[in-house]
């Protein structure tokens, strides 16, 4: 399946990702009144130092611990992605404390969130990779799960 | 076409269940749950009565889970006796239940030491069951004076879940801090004060010596009325079924890398069992709902003629009190390292190279890679230590590294 990958060599760090992101998943059509003068939270983060910088999301992994990990039974994978029903999820952060990648955060409730690749809000691919100047971040094939 | 038989109904049993049928999608499960209750998430029950979800939203599973896994689950019956030379389980009601492959998921049950005089108290609860938490709720009053034995993880989410439904809490513990399984001195310090913070008071060090109906005299001598009592003193493991049998027991049943217990064709997992624990390199109970499942789906797929093994297990705890969130993890073993940030603190313990263990205060983010440090053994010297003290980033890792986590299947 497709999955987000990143090209760590041509990331610029610009973060646009992460308002494509916050944008995407606001439910609003209009990205200065959705993201203007507000905090957002992101599903995806750039990191990095004044040399090197990637941006990092949620891997869809084949043996994710978070969903095992829960203590709600609020996140599962279902086609490939790991998904997390927020009504469910208590703020715990035990996801947090599992994911080898960092690819959790908290959103603005205190709920968890974490990237779904747009495949249930307007966008229907990820957002982060259309809006990527650089091709930074790539949403491809690259094999399937062991 | 194989029978499985499942004893215990919680995160363990699920994990079982989801294990047998990524192997075997045609053999017969049958699961034995104790409580009357379809599986539920049992560490939200302190969320419940902090009104953060409800019943509903509890579930573990959805409501069709043992419709699609295609088991039986018998609710109300407890295993008394498991014969396993006939391969068989006797429940309480008298039915005896055959199987080929078994896993005992029995977990635990509260401990309490006997206090002199606790037969008076009428409005004793414990906290352990969802059962416990409807009745510790409907006795709740605006007034209430409440009286929790028990400053461990399940004493202090039962504070923070009753806090404004209550009129005053007391905790006392016999340790001289808070959360003493899993904070040292200084970071319960930190913890104690935030929770002082939020209304509770505490008498640590102390332990009661007499109950009467409505009050408790501790050692020390102070008395301490009360109208709701709480007993979290400690849990105990359930291994009665195993060590009947003749199979080896320690504080816990005593489990292999595969989760498989002294007795042939029957295993455990979850809080009854004890398994080996990646961090101190020896078996122990490590009750915590993740090692639940991990142990319950190796458990499983092993019985189902897979073969899986849980050799990575370390204790961790993620955990929030009143808007503070800790983290914990590993063996405080080694030196220790200390960051002070504005946000908290962090405490990292190292040894011979490697990342043993840590404890997060109110600094938690992307806290996972610290915890793959010490799951995955890597070891300090390939990683820039130094920065990730202070920010936990997938930038402490060699390109090559990132290039493998961010930029292929993984």
């Amino acid at each position: 399946m497709k999955r987000v990958y990143v090209n760590e060599e041509w990331c610029l760090g610009c973060h646009l990702c992460e308002y494509n992101c916050a944008f995407a998943n606001s439910g609003l059509k209009d990205m200065a009144f959705a993201l203007k003068d507000k905090k957002i939270f992101p599903r995806i983060h750039v990191e990095g130092d004044d040399k090197i910088t990637f941006a990092v999301s949620c891997r869809h992994c084949s043996d994710p611990l978070c969903v095992k990990s829960c203590i709600a039974g609020a996140i599962s994978k279902k086609d490939g992605v790991v998904k997390i029903d927020r009504t469910k999820c208590v703020g715990c952060l035990t996801c947090v404390l599992v994911c080898p990648y960092g690819a959790l955060a908290p959103g603005e409730n205190g709920t968890m969130q974490k990237c779904e690749l747009c495949l249930e809000n307007a966008c229907g691919a990820p957002a982060c990779v259309t809006g990527c100047p650089n091709r930074a971040i790539v949403y491809e094939e690259r094999g399937d799960e062991e | 076409m194989k029978r499985y038989l499942v004893i215990g109904n919680g995160t363990a049993a699920v994990g079982t269940v989801e294990g047998i049928r990524s192997i075997d999608v045609t053999g017969e499960i049958t699961v034995v749950s104790e409580e009357k209750h379809a599986v539920y998430s049992r560490p939200l029950i302190s969320y419940y009565l902090e009104g953060k979800t409800d019943l509903e939203r509890m579930k573990y599973r959805p409501d069709d889970f043992c419709e699609k896994n295609g088991c039986r689950t018998l609710y109300g019956r407890r295993a008394v006796a498991l014969d396993s030379s006939a391969k068989t389980v006797a429940l309480d009601d008298g039915s005896v239940l055959p199987y080929d492959e078994l896993c005992v998921a029995t977990g635990s049950r509260p401990f309490v030491p006997p206090f002199e005089g606790l037969e008076k108290v009428k409005n004793k609860f414990g906290f352990m069951t969802l059962d416990d938490a409807l009745a510790l709720e409907t006795a709740l009053t605006q007034n209430a004076r409440v009286l929790i034995v028990g400053a461990g993880l399940i004493g202090l989410k039962c504070a923070e879940g009753i806090a404004r439904r209550v009129g005053s809490i007391t905790v006392c513990d016999l340790a001289d801090r808070v959360l003493s399984s899993i904070l040292d001195a200084e970071c319960a310090a930190v913890v104690q004060k935030h929770l002082e913070g939020n209304g509770l008071s505490f008498l640590l060090g102390d332990t009661v010596a007499r109950f009467d109906e409505n009050e408790a005299t501790m050692k020390s001598g102070k008395k301490v009325p009360f109208d709701l009592l709480v007993l979290a003193v400690g849990v105990r493991a359930n291994t009665d079924l195993v060590k009947g049998a003749g199979g080896n027991v320690n504080r816990g049943i005593v489990v292999d890398e595969k989760m498989r217990t002294t007795v042939p064709g029957v295993y455990a997992a979850g809080d009854c069992a004890e398994g080996f624990d990646a961090s101190i390199g020896q078996n122990r109970v490590i009750a915590i709902l993740p090692n639940a499942y991990l142990q319950g789906r190796t458990a499983g797929i092993n019985m189902a003629g897979g073969d899986a093994a849980q050799t990575d297990a370390i204790p961790m705890n993620a955990i929030g009190f009143f808007g503070l969130h800790l983290m914990t993890a590993g063996a405080y073993d080694g030196e220790m390292n200390e960051e002070k940030t504005d946000g908290g603190v962090k405490r990292f313990f190292v040894k011979d190279g490697f990342l043993r263990g840590f404890i997060l205060i109110g600094e938690t983010e992307r806290a996972g890679i610290y915890t793959s440090l010490i799951r995955e053994k890597i070891p300090l010297g390939s990683v820039d230590f130094d920065l990730t003290k202070k920010v936990a980033s997938n930038l402490i890792f060699s390109r090559e590294t990132r290039r493998k986590k961010f930029g292929s299947v993984v």
